[in-house]
């Protein structure tokens, strides 16, 4: 069992300047890391033998909301500001856990992909590029997986998400 | 003449008799060898996430029912004890007994729809007819606590909606002496059948490590050897006050992981719900079970994630409060959203009619698959 | 030989032809076996063992192309819309439907934030009998259908109604 403040150590001495900080907060303190170098952090954490991190429990992006916020046309648009990804892992060995994030912006929102390190990420990594509009780089098949993949208004979980009129012939409003 | 082979798609679902729901596989074959299954869910995609961060924290409750709608109580209750964590509140003993009760009873319940369904897309409807009958008993012990059959909303934030009903305690002992011999019978009457067994056993066989890399949970995970069970392995509510077993897969007609041990790692996990469920019984405290459900919720500003052991496996509640009456994200990590992501490693190189086997004994809901 | 065979030797009933085909019709509505959501569970209740839909001759059929029944039993995404009323096509003339369920009817407690719910299936296919409830009992579906074989019942195979 290892506690946050020593798994932080273990990485910023590993990676230093892509693990940027340990958030602490009362329940599930997480660590900020690099988008780009999410992927090898990732590989580093399972493969370590004093780590072991081989459970993905969740993966799960985030509309942060943080940027500039213009109404036009009574729709609240967002501009600036960050999406981001936290990762649930844990040991089913040494069952400790950890919770890392990554922030990207918003205009240009890519982050490494995890698929080939857990592969429970796939569905997870797919759900959050369909709902949020998050692009995970090199992963292995990056479709829409719950809406339809026809679907052209854009990413529904965005804060400032507005819904089409019509889909297909189907009047969407009540 | 040069001989030319090409790869048949075949297209499953949505609407099959056999998919549980509105899943839709394509089945790449070469001949009735299964080279390569391509899922395509979100048929049933109802916007859970978006309700919630529109709705204040109690009134998600009824959302998240209907997401397992095979075991409502389960996801209240993981809903419940994650928002609990955020506020921090200590809950009355009664509370979190009458929580694991419901819990047990919705566990089997639920796993009689999987064992019942599952026998029916291999072929034996009497087992169907049987599962439904024993459910029925406990659907009316739910109702007469809450008044609903199916989709609840009976636990709270905090507390339950109601106290038990002065039956309730009676009537769920003479359900239990009731129902312990069912369990005999179905083993005689499905698991030991030797067409079911043909059907199942060595079919889809899931090693460990894939399992764990796969993110795999419940009785998935413990149907291929690994006790991890998290009402033992990451506990919550008042689980650790109580003497239970957890079954994992053994292989006993077969391989370990295969179809057949899946399937009655359910079975017995039926058998141990029950000694849950007594043992609560005879504990079961007094006190008010609406004292503590707080006026106003209004969580600090932070985030949180906390588990519960769902029939299906691990489902999880990922919440980021802002600090106002309503959660700012939650993200529901499915369990079987999350099993049904090994379809294509299990169908490899299997017969189309193991299909149906496969997809049974990973006993997904769709409404939890695309939420 | 029971004893309805032994009474009617040699006779011959004369009825009308609506009241015949009704008659038939309205016994034997076979039901596509088609689920959607959590309503579904409920229609699975209501055929199995305790409430035995059977009795009302409703019996579940995986191909829309035998079925007279539809019971549209669950919330209908967007995405399935498009195949509910494909469906809905394939099945033979005369054919009826169900919407069971709040969703179905106009889009259940999704009505106001569910970006990808379809606000009733009756924006896309002609219901006949609306059966209220999330979800409705078995016995509020037996009603539904009952309610559906006294619209049969009062059909003319000549004159088209509704």
């Amino acid at each position: 069992m290892k506690s946050e403040e020593e798994l932080f150590n273990i990485l910023k001495t590993k990676f230093n300047e892509n693990v940027i900080k340990l958030v602490k907060q009362p329940i599930d303190p997480f660590i900020i890391c690099d988008p780009l170098m999410i992927n090898e952090i990732s590989l580093y954490l399972l493969s370590n033998e004093e780590l072991l991190f081989d459970n993905l429990m969740n993966l799960s992006g985030v509309d942060d909301a943080n940027g500039k916020s213009t109404p036009i046309e009574g729709i609240a648009t967002i501009e600036g500001g960050t999406l981001s990804v936290y990762y649930h892992l844990e040991s089913t060995k040494f069952r400790h856990k950890v919770v890392l994030k990554v922030c990207t912006p918003r205009e240009k929102p890519e982050v490494a992909s995890v698929a080939l390190v857990w592969r429970s990420a796939d569905w997870h990594e797919r759900e959050a590029y369909d709902l949020l509009g998050i692009k995970f780089l090199n992963h292995p098949d990056l479709r829409r997986i719950l809406m339809p993949y026809d679907w052209e208004a854009g990413y529904p979980l965005r804060k400032d998400y507005a819904n089409p009129e019509f889909y297909h012939g189907m009047k969407v409003p009540y | 003449m040069a001989i030319k082979t090409e790869e048949m798609v075949l297209n499953m679902g949505p609407q099959h008799p056999s998919t549980h729901g509105v899943l839709r596989l394509e089945l790449v074959l070469e001949g009735e060898i299964i080279q390569k299954v391509i899922p395509h869910i979100g048929y049933l995609h109802r916007c859970f996430e978006k309700h919630c961060e529109a709705m204040t924290y109690p009134q998600v409750i009824p959302y998240t029912d209907r997401m397992d709608y095979l075991a409502a109580m389960g996801n209240e209750f993981g809903y419940a004890i994650t928002v609990e964590k955020l506020l921090g509140i200590q809950l009355p003993e009664r509370v979190e007994y009458i929580r694991v009760i419901m819990g047990e009873l919705q566990r089997i319940a639920s796993h009689l729809v999987a064992i019942g369904t599952y026998g029916a897309d291999i072929g034996a409807m009497t087992p169907f007819l049987f599962a439904f009958r024993d459910r029925e008993v406990i659907l009316n012990l739910f109702e007469i606590t809450c008044g609903a059959r199916m989709l609840y909303n009976y636990i709270w934030v905090g507390g339950l909606s109601h106290d038990l009903h002065p039956d309730f305690v009676r009537l769920t002992r003479e359900f239990i002496k009731y129902f312990r011999p069912k369990i005999v019978e179905m083993n005689e009457l499905l698991s030991t059948n030797r067409i079911f067994i043909e059907r199942t056993a060595n079919v889809g066989v899931l090693p460990l490590e894939t399992a764990i890399n796969f993110g795999i949970t419940g009785p998935m995970l413990r149907g291929s050897g690994f006790k991890w069970d998290l009402r033992r392995d990451d506990t919550y509510s008042v689980y650790n006050k109580f003497d239970f077993d957890i079954p994992v897969g053994e292989g006993k007609v077969g391989t370990v992981g295969d179809c057949w041990d899946r399937y009655y790692v359910r079975i017995l996990e039926m058998g141990e719900s029950l000694k849950i469920i007594e043992q609560a019984l005879d504990q079961l405290p007094e006190g008010d079970v609406t004292s503590a459900i707080p006026k106003r919720i209004k969580p600090p500003v932070g985030s949180v994630y906390k588990r519960v052991e769902n029939p299906r496996g691990e489902l999880g509640y990922f919440i980021i409060s802002n600090g106002t009456t309503s959660p700012f994200r939650v993200k529901v990590r499915a369990p079987s959203f999350v099993n049904l992501g090994i379809m294509d490693v299990l169908c490899k190189n299997h017969m189309v009619a193991d299909v149906i086997a496969i997809l049974g004994s990973v006993d997904i809901v769709l409404g939890e698959v695309d939420r | 030989m029971s004893y309805l065979d032994t009474q009617f030797d040699d006779n011959i009933i004369i009825a009308k032809v609506d009241d015949l085909f009704n008659w038939a019709r309205l016994s034997s509505l076979w039901q596509v076996g088609f689920g959607l959501a959590c309503c579904a569970i409920e229609m699975m209740a209501t055929s199995a063992s305790h409430y035995d839909f059977d009795r009302f001759g409703v019996i579940p059929r995986p191909s829309p192309r035998q079925s007279d029944i539809i019971i549209i039993s669950g919330t209908v995404t967007l995405k399935m819309a498009l195949r509910v009323k494909r469906l809905y096509e394939q099945m033979p003339d005369p054919k009826y439907v169900i919407s069971m369920g709040s969703c179905s009817n106009c889009g259940g407690p999704y009505w106001e934030h569910g970006y990808h719910v379809l606000k009733g299936v009756d924006r896309v296919i002609p219901v006949d009998v609306y059966v209220p409830g999330c979800p409705p009992r078995p016995e509020a579906l037996l009603e539904g259908l009952m309610k559906l074989q006294e619209k049969v019942r009062n059909e003319s195979v000549i004159k088209k109604s509704a």
